[in-house]
């Protein structure tokens, strides 16, 4: 699948959407995310989440240092997987958010709510 | 907003569709530097627009992809202001009930109006003319100081 960057909007195969890759690795299940994660594609993310989450994954790292805009569909589709990996005890960490991707969390508290970390990396080392 | 010189006037309509989403916050962005906005303040203005016409297509228009969204962005050049007014066709409703979530209730959900309330510096609903509803946002931008002279 090719990505391309258009204004904003992640395009894949040539049409705009969400691209999630889901990485197994020692540490943690990473989950990258490219484009925008609002209205029109979070429904679509959920359902890739729900997954991990049906199948009780220990440690999920969401990469989002390829969104460059989250809405607050896409910050409830984040809040719901949290509360789901946390009803098992596992854990969800936030990782590598854009500025403005950071402020609608800040705006909605819940910067403090979320394990965020600056980069995968650290995620996974935390 | 009086009509003077340094007033200009942005409208467009777009689908109720999120995928039309994207093309609303690019608007957005540029009317909002346009005006005199830096960031963050740009980025905040974009968020509040696109969670105003999220929170029309999910309640006003219930999902349906159909209907039609009018914006008009008025610019206050002078002043670094701007003012967004949204209309839709949906159901006229009491703006009384209009209430976003706890923020100390952490769960999926009702973020939207907060995030609107908290980034604009006025927020006005009404009824629209002819049914539907109008979305009023205005914001002035913060201005740096020592730029003059």
């Amino acid at each position: 699948m090719q990505t391309d960057r258009a204004g904003g909007l992640a395009i894949a195969d040539g049409k705009p959407g969400l691209k999630i890759d889901i990485q197994p690795t020692d540490q943690a299940t990473v989950v990258r995310l490219a484009g925008d994660v609002d209205l029109n594609v979070s429904s679509q993310l959920r359902a890739r989440l729900k997954e991990l989450v049906r199948e009780q994954r220990p440690r999920i790292v969401v990469d989002m240092a390829g969104v460059p805009y989250v809405d607050s569909s896409g910050v409830a589709t984040l809040v719901e997987c949290l509360q789901g990996v946390s009803r098992y005890g596992g854990k969800l960490c936030l990782a590598a958010l854009t500025t403005r991707t950071r402020s609608v969390f800040e705006i909605s508290r819940l910067d403090t709510v979320f394990s965020i970390a600056r980069t995968v990396e650290e995620a996974l080392q935390a | 907003m009086t009509g003077g010189v340094a007033d200009k006037s942005i409208r467009v309509s777009v689908p109720s569709d999120p995928a039309y989403l994207g093309i609303v916050r690019a608007l957005v962005e540029c009317v909002a530097r346009l005006a005199g906005f830096a960031e963050p303040e740009v980025s905040h203005v974009v968020v509040a627009l696109d969670e105003a016409c999220t929170n029309i297509i999910r309640h006003q228009y219930e999902g349906r992809r159909d209907e039609r969204i009018d914006i008009e962005a008025l610019l206050d050049l002078e002043a670094g202001r701007v003012q967004f007014v949204l209309r839709d066709y949906g159901p006229v409703r009491d703006p009384k009930h209009f209430r976003g979530r706890d923020l100390a209730d952490v769960r999926p959900g009702g973020l939207g109006l907060h995030i609107i309330r908290k980034v604009m510096d006025e927020v006005e609903y009404s009824a629209a003319p002819g049914g539907g509803m109008l979305l009023k946002l205005c914001k002035r931008a913060c201005r740096q100081t020592g730029q003059e002279g």
